[in-house]
């Protein structure tokens, strides 16, 4: 879908990116992951060309981004800003109809998808349609800066630090929000984030940055428990014991758990992390897990994981 | 008996109202201009910040530019009447809306308008949907300073573009009180209102104020409407000062005697005989005795119905002063009866437009009339004399100090520049000076008032007007008028002395008739 090859960009003789390559699948979500100043942005902005990079090159669906113009170019990918970037001066629906407006959509169409998306996003029409940004608290700015990159149904998104200026709390019930949203399922997402929790909650892909370079490009298990330098390892270091538990999912330790014999329902899927795991058992309801693929059911309860999840460990 | 302001502007009221939209236009006009040129300037070099320093510069400097000295620069190159006075208020207005549209554009959050880049608007739409609504709030600030300047700005005695200066500058040279606030009020009021009016458009929230701000062209373009150029091809066009214009003995008597029907417009004594020289203007009212009369080879029009009352000089003294110094009166009576009209003239000549000192010309007069003494004494006692703050003043005061250093053993100070009538008379009356030059004409028209039947009942008459001004200003302030000087410095009509043979037009009668029927009526 997205094919970035050796982009390198100075600022003042400084490189900012220097030499990134990476590729994003159909339909997957890459995280773009690092401390600050480390160059996230700088990449995100060469692939929508708001930066122009020194040399390298992108393609998208297999069309080189130098070919076109860059108004046509961004209308086909949805962009969420550092800090959502809504107009002030527009209500949310007519920042929602900015796009549709630049691609001519008739206005019967433009509020009909309006309609939808802000449903979408539990944000229902009548109540919030009419509304300036200021009027909004900021996980609802999110949200319409979202909808707002989403109207056109581009097949790729590109966000900048979208959840940055939210509480923790208000951050992790968007994440929720944003995983389950239909409207996402079938799109490509590159997305900035220095939240590590944030990185492997949300990300197939994360590709961990540092002065300008991508150290280790890979799925948030192979990052946790197949690190490709010290680097790597030592950045997650404090927060490991959490990040691993969202980085491994239920089929990653199927075999160290044992065979359900009750005939319940099934309230957990194997694709689900050890962390949603817990996060279910903490609040005392049985848990029978399903593996899609080999058609098994699992028990589960908070000793059982930890051992699993141990047993998991020892293999490295 | 006195008139009430209320009843001054009752009286006034077409002319006020007529005025007051002119004003209204006139700073309209000049602001719709120069939005028109500042906004696209300042858009531009917010997109190119090298540029900008370069253009808040030329700006910035315009905006120190005395307006008359502005003035004097646009006219020779544009002429007189509305086009300098519009464009001269359009470069006071630049600055204010070129600086509000740079620093509004410039202050929009960087990350709007990358988030607009990044949605795929184009350098336009950006602009004009991001942009120029974010930066509104500001620029309508700019505008509304760019109003009140323009409002105050327009005050300004203007050059034959109308307004309520008109009336204030008008007032102030005749001593009329009423006058004054009949211009100052509504002008006050209009500058109020033009800020409470772009104020509140300005405070809008930012989200109406982009629905109201197409509003603020609307009622510029509208308002400039009020303002029609008064268009004089091929006609002759007269242009009077706003004394004269306001005067019996003036334009109203110009056109109830003599019934001229001349398209006018209203112009500053200080540039009038440039244009009349320059063929931008064809007849003006001038003084018989303005040196700019030959400077630009222009010729009186014989007042044969006699409107115009005599204006001839002779130093006002206090009576008080004649007293303590009894040499003063002879002394001064020196020169009387020896200067005409032409040699007065030619003396003005010497001063306003040779530039010669007016003390040397005076020395160099009294020298061919054998009157120039030298004395060499001790002074005693000491005479403050007064002038007005133009060169045949300051030629006659500056004779007056030779003459009585020449004469008496009194010390002379002198206090030239003393403005218009009213501060010299003041000063006189409250002992600030002991004399100055005044003429009869003002005596009795600015100084005593006199109604209009004491003015038909005296007329043209030169010793009745002298012996009536005497009389009363005995009566009224003990100041004592000595003999005339000789020279009658009345208003008269002027024309270019070629066009004037042309057209054969030797009196303000031919004047008259040759308008009649060269002008037809649309
Ligand atoms: N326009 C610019 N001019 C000069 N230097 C720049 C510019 N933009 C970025 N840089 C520099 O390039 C480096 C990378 O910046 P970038 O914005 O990509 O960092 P980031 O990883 O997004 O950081 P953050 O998490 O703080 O947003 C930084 O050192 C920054 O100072
Ligand atoms: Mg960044």
């Amino acid at each position: 879908m997205i094919v970035a090859e050796r982009l390198t960009k100075a600022f003042d003789g400084l490189k900012a990116v220097d030499n990134v390559s990476f590729e994003v699948k159909e339909g997957q979500t890459m995280i773009l992951l690092g401390t600050s100043g480390c160059g996230k942005t700088t990449t995100l902005k060469m692939l929508n060309r708001l930066i122009e990079s020194d040399s390298g090159r992108v393609w998208i669906q297999g069309k080189d981004i130098f070919s076109t113009k860059p108004e046509e170019l961004r209308r086909n990918m949805g962009y969420v800003s550092q800090n959502n970037g809504l107009f002030p001066h527009l209500t949310v629906a007519e920042n929602i109809a900015v796009v549709p407006g630049l691609l001519k959509w008739e206005k019967s169409k433009t509020r009909q998808r309006t309609e939808s998306l802000l449903d979408q996003l539990n944000l229902p029409y009548r109540s919030y349609a009419h509304k300036y940004p200021d009027e909004l608290s900021g996980g609802q700015k999110q949200r319409v800066a979202l909808a707002r990159a989403l109207v056109s149904d581009p097949p790729l998104l590109l966000m900048d630090e979208p959840f940055g200026a939210l509480d923790p709390l208000t951050r992790s019930a968007i994440h929720q929000e944003f995983r389950e949203l239909p409207e996402l399922q079938r799109k490509t997402v590159v997305m900035v984030t220095h939240d590590m929790a944030e990185a492997f909650e949300l990300g197939d892909q994360i590709a961990l940055m540092h002065q300008g370079t991508i150290r280790q490009l890979g799925t948030p298990e192979e990052l946790m428990f197949r690190p490709a330098s010290n680097f790597v390892k030592d950045f997650f270091q404090h927060q490991r014991y959490q990040l691993e538990l969202k980085a491994l999912k239920l089929k990653e330790i199927w075999p160290f758990l044992s065979d359900s014999q009750e005939l319940i329902t099934p309230t957990l899927q194997s694709e689900q992390s050890l962390w949603e795991a817990m996060e279910w058992l903490a609040e005392k309801k049985p848990a029978v897990v399903k593996n899609e693929l080999t058609n098994s059911l699992k028990t589960l309860s908070l000793p059982i994981l930890q051992t699993a999840y141990q047993q998991y460990k020892d293999q490295f | 008996m006195e008139q009430t302001l209320g009843q001054f502007m009752q009286q006034q009221a077409p002319k006020l109202w007529q005025q007051t939209l002119t004003h209204t236009g006139l700073t309209c006009m000049s602001l719709l201009l120069s939005v028109l040129v500042a906004l696209p300037l300042g858009i531009f070099i917010a997109r190119k910040p090298k540029a900008a320093g370069v253009v808040l510069g030329i700006a910035g400097i315009l905006q120190t530019i005395p307006s008359i000295a502005l003035l004097g620069f646009l006219i020779p190159l544009l002429g007189i009447g509305a086009i300098p006075a519009i464009t001269a208020l359009f470069l006071y207005a630049l600055l204010p809306v070129i600086r509000n549209t740079f620093t509004g554009i410039t202050g929009v959050d960087p990350a709007i308008t990358e988030s607009a880049w990044g949605l795929g608007m184009n350098s336009w739409q950006v602009l004009t949907q991001v942009e120029i609504p974010l930066a509104l709030p500001v620029i309508l600030a700019g505008i509304r300073t760019a109003a009140v300047i323009n409002v105050g700005v327009a005050m300004r005695r203007y050059i034959a573009a109308g307004g309520l200066g008109e009336f204030i500058f008008g007032g102030i040279s005749l001593n009329n009180t009423h006058m004054i606030l009949a211009g100052a009020i509504p002008a006050a009021l209009l500058a109020l209102a033009f800020d409470v009016v772009l104020s509140f458009v300005q405070k809008l929230s930012s989200h109406r104020l982009r629905k109201a701000a197409w509003i603020i062209p609307a009622i510029l373009l509208l308002s400039s409407s009020a303002y029609v150029i008064p268009s004089s091809q091929q006609k002759m066009l007269a242009g009077f000062t706003p004394e004269f214009m306001g005067r019996e003995d003036g334009y109203l008597g110009l056109t109830s005697v003599y019934k001229l029907d001349i398209p006018t417009v209203v112009i500053s004594d200080a540039v009038m005989y440039k244009a009349a020289f320059e063929q931008k203007i064809d007849v003006i009212s001038g003084y018989s005795t303005d040196g700019r009369l030959k400077a630009y080879d222009l010729v009186t029009l014989t007042d044969d119905k006699g409107i115009f009352p005599p204006y001839y000089a002779a130093p006002v003294v206090r009576v008080e002063v004649l007293k303590t110094y009894p040499e003063v009166e002879p002394t001064l009576n020196l020169l009387a009866g020896k200067i005409n009209d032409s040699v007065m003239t030619e003396l003005n000549y010497r001063v306003d437009y040779r530039k010669q000192l007016p003390e040397q010309v005076a020395r160099e007069f009294l020298q061919s009339q054998g009157l120039l003494k030298n004395q060499e004494t001790s002074r005693e006692g000491k005479i403050r004399l007064g002038s007005k703050i133009f060169g045949e003043q300051y030629i006659l005061v500056h004779m007056y100090k030779l003459l009585l250093e020449g004469y008496t053993p009194l010390s002379v100070e002198l206090k030239t520049g003393l403005g218009g009538t009213k501060i010299c008379f003041d000063a006189l009356t409250h002992g600030e000076i002991d004399l100055y030059p005044e003429y009869t004409g003002t005596g009795l028209l600015t100084i005593l008032k006199a109604s209009t039947a004491q003015q038909k009942q005296l007329g043209p008459n030169r010793d009745r007007v002298y012996a009536f001004v005497q009389k009363e200003f005995q009566k009224k302030y003990q100041l004592q008028w000595l003999s005339p000087i000789g020279f009658n410095n009345a208003y008269a009509l002027m024309m270019r002395r070629s066009q004037a043979q042309a057209f054969g037009i030797h009196t303000i009668s031919d004047l008259s008739t040759y308008v009649s029927n060269h002008h037809l009526q649309p």
